[in-house]
């Protein structure tokens, strides 16, 4: 447990609202729109934490417990991550299985929770984050077996640390591949387009948003919260592959999360603002030709 | 390891999928053409030593599959009704899953095959089967006529990119040979592929099977 | 030079024939360069010249065989092209005659050539030259049928592409950049030290490459199409000289195999596929009611036979290749004559065909004596050969072999037998014309002379082919009765 790594978690805890922002953002200059303040999630969620929540009379306690997993396994796996591109707080073999689990955990409940309303809304929301969750999960570990196999590690503190310089130096395509494949997993699951919108108030056309639909006050600001970090997860972890730090004097490698979580964020907001949403038959394609690129990642080092 | 051959061979590998997911004709042969030049790249990176040799070979490469060959599967579907594969017997995600077979199936085999030497790149000889196996998946699961002919250029190319590494052990004029007789056989594939969608007005192959025991 | 001339005369003259403007002289190019190409292939029996060309081509006793063959069942074919012409309007219009010798051209590079790239070249170069001969712009069924000989073939040659980079990886591998790898005799004399995987990957690949150009089953789904579909001296041209010279290619990829010691592996291959298309021969032959499709399938049965005797070694591959010589001969001579019916009936179906015996006594006759002939029934040439064959067979302590064979041979003979004789006999059909038909010299004449020289095969063997047979035979690990 270092002091580099518990600065770097503190600090994307308290920066990963800025994220969803920065890419709306960045839609919104490409649009020729201002946009929303940077600071705006931060004022959501104050106001959203000061209000009362209301729970419909058809709901039972899943959907009231599911804000807390969610937010909980988002905390736990961000407590794996190597953020200061070193390990994790609690980093340990093979807990790259449990980084994917536990943010499939927290999928399961919000559908779970969707489901427990009773309404078809939320409950075709809930059909489809798990229906592309199908295709997203096997492309995730493709990718972390891609990157374990590349720097013959186990654990998500080895594959992104010291290794992955010197595997950077060896299979530069096999591992840009890698991170292509990832950048497509990351728009998944953190609902950006062109597999969501995360724009839309439409409810057929919703994914992410459809779901938490029913949820208002603590519990929604909990949950956006909770999307957000995951967000900055995934951002944290494209950053990682991409740019290995182990080498870099531990402020220098704090600080370098900031730039790198701010540019991930700004390039989903050119790939949203340049593509139009996918047809939702056309997200399984796209998602499977991320597990195909991570697959082909894992064929190439297999040998 | 070579970097620069290994990166062009992965890229032949990608526009493969390419070709496996995508149903419009034209696309389709727009990457035919991307791999065409990339076909180009390899004789630079075989390792041979530069010289009148590689240079005619890159040149002819260049010109024949990226050139000609695509402006002749143009000409032959201009006046095509329908340019998409309209029923291939697998989806785009089906084609994907083959072609990741048919990688893993090569890699698996070549890692058997003894070692070969005059190889300047490490990865040819599964690329090079994985290619020839993806084009025997296009062959095998569309109907359009001209999807077939892609699906031979493809195998054509698998095997091309062996062949372009033993560019210092082949003489020029074999494989100038090779590349005229592909050069040839579709351009008669192209008239046929004309004719049939002429003839039958759909250019389905599959309307082809009045010759039967 | 003498070499390079056979290749260069049919190739120059397809040239000449294309530029020509008058049609009437484009049959004179082709029976002229045929001539032509007969003389110094003659020339080149005698003289053997060792190697010309800067080493790429050389004369040898199997390449002689097949060229020989070629080019005599090319003069016959251009001389009934020049009776088919004035009846038939030519596929591939003004490029028929070019089309014809550039077959010619690439069969001879073929058959002479001394390097594996080249021999690619020259057989992917026959299926183009050949394509566009079985194209009718007007009849859909030669569209279907040239599509799937372009699709079929182009993908076997291809897989013989890769089979002849195996072998250059084989002998790179072991051998390592000394002499030029894929040149027929540093391949032999280095067979050897050859890498024995690779070369095993290779032969595979040469031979279901060059096997699907052969009709080897389950590889010969196109042959009854294209030789059915294709117009009469096609047909005669592909199935006489076509199939031989893409046995040849296999053929050579049999002479490494045999010079690196590696015979277990090849002969087991070459008798599976090779009986394997006598079956399915002789399946497809029972109750087939196209004529021209029947003597298509015959020819898969012909193949099959070869193949077979290359894998039985010894007396057999004699017997193989004398066998291809003289079924060379016959089946171009039936084909010719299936034309010669096709004209004055207009049908394709055996049923629809009777009295031919009185309506075309000179055809009629020759279909019968050709279905004799082709049965190896004495005294045609391949008797003796089947002979040699089944001996080989019994010799090597393979009996079961030799009986499959002729069993399946028998099945054959009594599939096409009742249909040649259907069509044979019987009243000659009402016709605006009585019977019989005054028969065209020039369509008559081609088929008999080929079959007369098969009689004279059969009675005879000239010494000097005896020994070129032996020489040929040897080459690929059989022997001389």
């Amino acid at each position: 447990m270092t002091a580099s790594a518990i600065g770097a978690l503190a600090l994307i805890l308290v920066v990963a609202p800025l994220l969803p922002a920065l890419a709306g953002r960045t839609v919104a200059f490409l649009t020729g729109r201002r946009g929303a303040p940077l600071l705006q999630p931060y004022r959501d969620l104050a106001k959203l934490l000061g209000k009362g929540a209301v729970y419909s009379r058809t709901t039972t306690g899943v959907f009231r417990l599911a804000p807390a997993v969610v937010l909980g396994a988002a905390l736990v796996a961000a407590g794996l991550l190597p953020l200061d591109g070193r390990r994790g707080l609690a980093g340990f073999g093979g807990d790259m299985i449990a980084f994917a689990g536990l943010l499939a955990l927290g999928r399961l409940l919000l559908a779970l929770a969707g489901l427990d309303t009773g309404s078809s809304f939320e409950g075709m929301g809930a059909s489809r984050e798990l229906g592309f969750a199908t295709f997203s999960e096997p492309a995730l570990f493709l990718v972390l077996g891609a990157l374990a196999l590349a720097t013959g590690e186990s654990s998500l503190g080895g594959m992104l640390g010291a290794p992955l310089a010197r595997a950077w130096a060896r299979a530069p395509a096999t591992l840009a591949m890698v991170g292509v494949s990832l950048g497509i997993v990351l728009l998944a699951e953190a609902s950006r387009g062109p597999v969501d919108d995360p724009a839309t108030h439409l409810e057929l056309t919703m994914i992410h948003e459809v779901t938490i639909l029913d949820h208002g006050g603590p519990d929604l600001g909990i949950l956006l919260y909770g999307s957000a970090l995951k967000f900055a997860l995934f951002a944290a972890l494209l950053a990682g592959t991409f740019l290995p730090r182990a080498a870099w004097p531990a402020p220098l490698a704090v600080a370098a999360l900031l730039p790198a979580l701010a540019l991930v964020a700004i390039l989903v907001g050119v790939i949203e603002s340049a593509m139009a949403r996918l047809r939702l038959v056309q997200v399984p394609h796209l998602l499977t030709g991320a597990a195909a690129l991570a697959a082909l990642g894992v064929v190439l080092r297999v040998r | 390891m070579d970097r620069f051959g290994d990166v062009v061979l992965l890229l032949v590998l990608m526009t493969n999928f390419a070709v496996l997911v995508t149903g419009r004709l034209s696309a389709c042969i727009r990457i035919m053409t991307a791999q065409g030049v990339l076909l180009a790249m390899l004789p630079l990176a075989s390792g041979a030593r530069f010289g009148v040799h590689i240079a005619v070979l890159t040149a002819g490469t260049l010109a024949i599959k990226a050139g000609v060959l695509p402006r002749i599967l143009r000409w032959a579907i201009r006046e095509a009704p329908v340019r998409r594969e309209l029923a291939p017997s697998i989806g785009p995600i089906g084609g994907v899953l083959l072609g990741l077979a048919a990688v893993g199936l090569a890699f698996g085999v070549a890692t058997r095959l003894p070692h070969a030497a005059g190889l300047a790149v490490e990865g040819l000889v599964p690329v090079s089967l994985a290619s020839l196996m993806m084009g025997f998946v296009v062959l095998t699961t569309r109907q359009k006529a001209l999807s077939l002919v892609i699906g031979y250029l493809m195998l054509e190319n698998g095997i091309y990119v062996f062949g372009l590494t033993l560019a210092g052990d082949i003489p020029l004029l074999v494989e100038l040979g090779v590349l005229l007789d592909v050069f040839v056989g579709v351009f008669i594939m192209g008239l046929v592929v004309f004719q049939i969608q002429r003839e039958l007005e759909s250019q389905d192959s599959r309307r082809l099977t009045e010759l039967r025991d | 030079m003498l070499l390079l001339a056979i290749v260069l005369v049919p190739a120059l003259g397809a040239v000449a024939a294309y530029l020509d403007q008058a049609p009437a002289r484009r049959a004179a190019w082709l029976v002229g360069c045929a001539a032509l190409h007969l003389a110094l292939t003659a020339v080149a029996w005698r003289l053997a010249p060792a190697a010309g060309a800067m080493g790429w081509l050389a004369f040898d006793p199997l390449g002689g065989l097949v060229l020989g063959a070629v080019s005599i069942v090319f003069v016959a074919v251009a001389c009934y092209a020049v009776g088919y012409l004035r009846r038939e309007d030519p596929r591939g219009g003004r490029a028929f005659v070019s089309c014809l010798l550039a077959f010619l051209a690439s069969a001879s590079l073929v058959a002479l050539t001394r390097h594996f790239g080249l021999l690619w070249v020259g057989m992917e170069a026959t299926t183009l030259a050949t394509a566009p001969l079985i194209y009718d712009p007007s009849d859909r069924h030669s569209l279907e049928a040239v599509w799937k000989y372009l699709m079929i073939c182009s993908v076997g040659i291809a897989l013989a592409l890769l089979g002849t980079f195996f072998l250059a990886t084989a002998h790179l591998t072991a051998v390592g950049p000394h002499g030029a790898p894929l040149m027929l005799p540093d391949l032999l004399a280095r067979a050897d030290a050859l890498h024995p995987a690779w070369l095993r990957a290779a032969f595979v690949f040469l031979l279901i490459g060059f096997g699907t150009k052969m009709g080897l089953a389950p590889m010969h789904t196109w042959l009854p199409d294209a030789h059915g579909e294709a117009p009469s001296p096609i047909s005669a041209l592909l199935s006489g000289a076509l199939l031989n010279v893409a046995f040849l290619a296999v053929l050579r990829g049999c002479q490494v195999v045999h010079a690196a010691g590696q015979d277990g592996f090849a002969r087991p291959l070459l008798i599976g596929f090779g009986l394997l298309s006598m079956l399915v021969a002789a399946a497809f032959l029972l109750g087939q009611e196209n004529y021209k499709r029947m003597l298509a399938y015959s020819s898969i049965e012909q193949m099959g036979i070869l193949a077979v005797g290359v894998g039985l070694s010894g007396v057999a591959t004699f017997g193989a290749l004398l066998q291809m010589v003289g079924a060379s001969l016959t089946k171009a001579s039936l084909f010719l004559v299936a034309g010669n019916v096709l004209i004055v009936y207009g049908t394709k179906r055996t049923r629809e065909v009777s009295g031919l015996l009185r309506a075309m006594p000179v055809s009629g006759a020759l279909l019968v004596t050709g279905l004799f002939a082709i049965s190896a029934a004495p005294p045609f040439a391949l008797f003796p050969g089947e002979l040699a064959l089944l001996a080989g067979a019994v010799r090597g302590g393979r009996t079961w072999i030799a009986v499959v064979m002729i069993l399946l041979q028998a099945t054959v003979f009594m599939a096409m037998g009742a249909a040649v004789l259907g069509m044979a006999l019987g009243p000659a059909p009402a016709g605006p014309r009585p019977a019989p038909i005054r028969e065209d010299r020039w369509l008559v004449l081609p088929p008999l002379g080929l079959l007369l020289l098969v009689l004279l095969l059969g009675l005879g063997l000239p010494p000097a082919l005896r020994g070129a047979l032996a020489a040929a035979a040897a080459t690929v690990g059989g022997g001389a009765p």
